[in-house]
């Protein structure tokens, strides 16, 4: 095995174009899906019309909400572009300048102020359907969240105004009366009044009285409450079931190494089991001079040890740029020497059952490429069968093992790296199994 | 004594049977020659002598069979990544000889591959490669030598140059076995012709036998194909 290992190598060696390839592809593509993985969408470029006079205000008891809050919370939503007139947001949608335009109209704030009707205001878009989908969604966000922080606003101001009506004072609304008494208040000091009345229709009158304002104080008070329940009915409280939660940016990490892992490994087991075929030289070998077994064993241990290599290189490397816990180095070693296996025996297979080097390479990209995307497909985002089908490939090779191992290495994701070994060095003994049985034809 | 001894051979893939009965020897020294028109089982014949594939029944026997058998396959089975020197050496090495440098230098020699010792394969023509070829064979001083169409894709002068070659090993007490299409070879370089059809032997004798037999005015393509004629292919 040594004389063949030192063959292979001086072959790689003298392969410029293929060395090249096999480090410089997997990095820009790993490069590429870190990028695609931890970089959320841009802020839509939106046109604003606001059309509300400068320093409107909503008026809410005592409290004034200025209508420039709900533009204030759009445009952190969105990348705004202040155009002054509807006509010139239209002609900048249709120029592509920016993907939608929304207009506040002048009236919002009386609307809002009315009681009676809702504010209202317009949305502008274009593209095609897919861009229109996009924008809306986008956009149906961007609203959303605006539509809540005003919203926000406008129950302090009411919760204000019932904590005057609660506890007295001056609501400061035209018409109603200063120093007013709170609706708290007025039970203590009805009770006073009943004790020094005669029995009679009176004092009747007046406990009748005091029970209504007990029962009017007491459910103000739940008013406030009530308040914020509408203004968000709904509070989303996260409870992650299994594992340590992954940020984004490492998890990019993790399926950049393992793309690269995968492909490196891949190619150069595929290539090198192809290679002796092409060349003529297995039949020559298989003589004697090599067993089958021998020769499967090298072209995946080299293949193994250089993915191993530039992975672990790669790891390194990225280290410098995102927070890793070097204190797992350990772990990351064994997940990549796992993983690196199994890709090496999917490419020994690979090699095996193909006739030339071109045919390996093409099988081993065009099934290599698939299965990084399949396992990448998140539970619940395509319809259950299909996930289901989703997850039976993805078992049977080596990429979701490998990922879920490395995850685990790196963020101390579940299942526990154990089982990705376990299931890593399973798929090895079954790839290699069909390697050799691809290897029994000689030409 | 028998280099190779081949008896009762058979060779069957599923239905087809590829060798029936096959059954001869081979000394040192001899150069033998199988020949048959495509089909016939000569390149199974001696993938089977070479240990590349077994028998279905029947025995190879003999000083020179299986892997101590030099084995140069029809297309030329080298890397090509690799120098001339390198592919030798690093055939010496897994065929275990004590000292693959002198054996090297030797092969080197023998095929007038000298000058082109840190060539690549790659760059060599197609003659240069099957004497690269035939050299992988003999690198471990084998007894005997299989070659499998050894000049079908060379010119004349190429051809030549590869007959000189072997005729040398022959001389010199290896036996060589050896299949072609081109007929002329047969009769001016083999001491011997097998003759296969649809995988049964034949013929077993000296060329000028077979010529003498079948009229053909010593041509031995025109006497072959007589030949074959007369026994019904």
């Amino acid at each position: 095995m040594r004389w063949l290992l030192q063959k292979d190598l001086l072959i790689l060696r003298r392969s410029r174009l293929l060395l090249g390839v096999l480090v410089v592809y997997p990095i820009a593509l790993a490069l590429l899906i870190g990028l695609a993985i931890s970089r959320s969408p841009g802020k839509p470029k939106v046109a604003i019309v606001d059309e509300t006079p400068p320093g409107q205000t909503i008026q809410v008891g005592s409290e004034r909400v200025d209508v420039s809050h709900y533009a204030d919370e759009l445009f952190s939503q969105v990348q705004p572009v202040h155009v002054p007139t509807r006509e010139q947001a239209v002609a900048d949608i249709e120029s592509g300048n920016v993907l939608a335009a929304v207009v506040i109209p002048r009236d919002i704030a009386a609307r809002i102020a009315s009681g009676v009707s809702q504010g209202s205001i317009e949305v502008l878009y274009n593209g095609n359907a897919l861009e229109q989908s996009l924008v809306r969604s986008q956009l149906n966000s961007a609203l959303a969240q605006a539509n809540l922080g005003f919203s926000e606003q406008i129950q302090r101001a009411a919760a204000q105004a019932i904590g005057v009506l609660l506890s007295g004072g001056n609501l400061g609304v035209l018409g109603a009366p200063s120093n007013m008494i709170g609706l708290g208040q007025i039970p203590p000091a009805l009770r006073a009044i009943i004790a020094r009345q005669p029995p009679g229709a009176d004092r009747t009158q007046l406990q009748r009285i005091n029970r209504f304002a007990e029962f009017a104080n007491q459910n103000l008070g739940l008013s406030k409450n009530v308040l914020s329940t509408i203004g968000q009915p709904i509070q989303v409280k996260s409870t992650l079931v299994q594992g340590r939660r992954t940020p984004l940016n490492t998890f990019a990490v993790v399926v950049a190494v393992s793309v690269s892992l995968m492909f490196v490994c891949v190619l150069l087991a595929a290539g090198g089991v192809a290679l002796e075929r092409e060349e003529h030289t297995l039949a020559r070998l298989a003589r004697g001079l090599a067993t089958r077994e021998g020769l499967l064993a090298e072209k995946l241990l080299l293949a193994a040890a250089c993915a191993f290599a530039l992975a672990l290189a790669m790891l390194a490397g990225i280290g410098a740029f995102v927070s890793l816990d070097w204190g797992r180095a350990g772990q990351w070693l064994i997940a990549l020497a796992f993983g690196a296996l199994a890709f090496g025996a999917l490419g020994i297979a690979i090699g095996a059952l193909a006739r030339e080097v071109r045919a390996a390479s093409l099988l081993a990209f065009g099934l290599s490429l698939p299965l990084a995307f399949l396992a990448l497909v998140p539970s619940g985002s395509v319809a259950h069968g299909l996930y289901d089908a989703i997850a039976a490939i993805s078992f049977v090779f080596p990429f979701k093992a490998a990922l879920q191992a490395l995850d685990c290495a790196v963020n101390g994701a579940s299942p526990g790296l154990g089982v990705s070994v376990l299931h890593l060095l399973g798929l090895t003994v079954l790839f290699g199994a069909l390697a050799r049985v691809g290897l029994r034809r000689l030409e | 004594m028998n280099v190779i001894s081949v008896k009762g051979l058979a060779k069957r893939y599923g239905e087809r049977t590829a060798l029936r009965d096959i059954e001869f020897d081979v000394v040192a020294g001899e150069l033998v020659a199988i020949v048959g028109p495509n089909g016939a089982g000569k390149t199974t014949l001696l993938s089977i002598i070479a240990g590349v594939q077994s028998a279905s029944t029947g025995t190879v026997a003999g000083t020179g069979v299986g892997a101590s058998i030099g084995w140069a396959p029809q297309q030329t089975a080298l890397y090509s990544k690799l120098s001339v020197a390198e592919n030798l050496k690093l055939f010496a090495r897994l065929e275990g000889v004590a000292d693959p440098d002198r054996a090297v230098l030797r092969m080197l020699e023998q095929t007038g591959l000298g000058e082109r010792a840190d060539e690549r394969v790659e760059r060599l023509s197609g003659g240069n490669r099957q004497r690269v070829n035939v050299a992988l064979g003999l690198i471990g001083d084998p007894p005997a030598l299989a070659l499998d169409e050894p000049t079908s894709a060379l010119d004349p002068p190429q051809r030549e140059r590869v007959w000189e070659f072997v005729g040398a090993l022959a001389r010199s007490g290896t036996a060589v076995l050896f299949s072609t299409h081109h007929l002329g070879e047969v009769r001016r370089y083999a001491t011997r012709a097998i003759v296969l059809a649809d995988g049964e032997l034949l013929f077993d004798g000296l060329p000028a036998e077979l010529i003498a037999a079948n009229g053909g005015d010593g041509d031995f393509e025109s006497a072959f194909v007589a030949f074959l004629k007369a026994h019904g292919h």
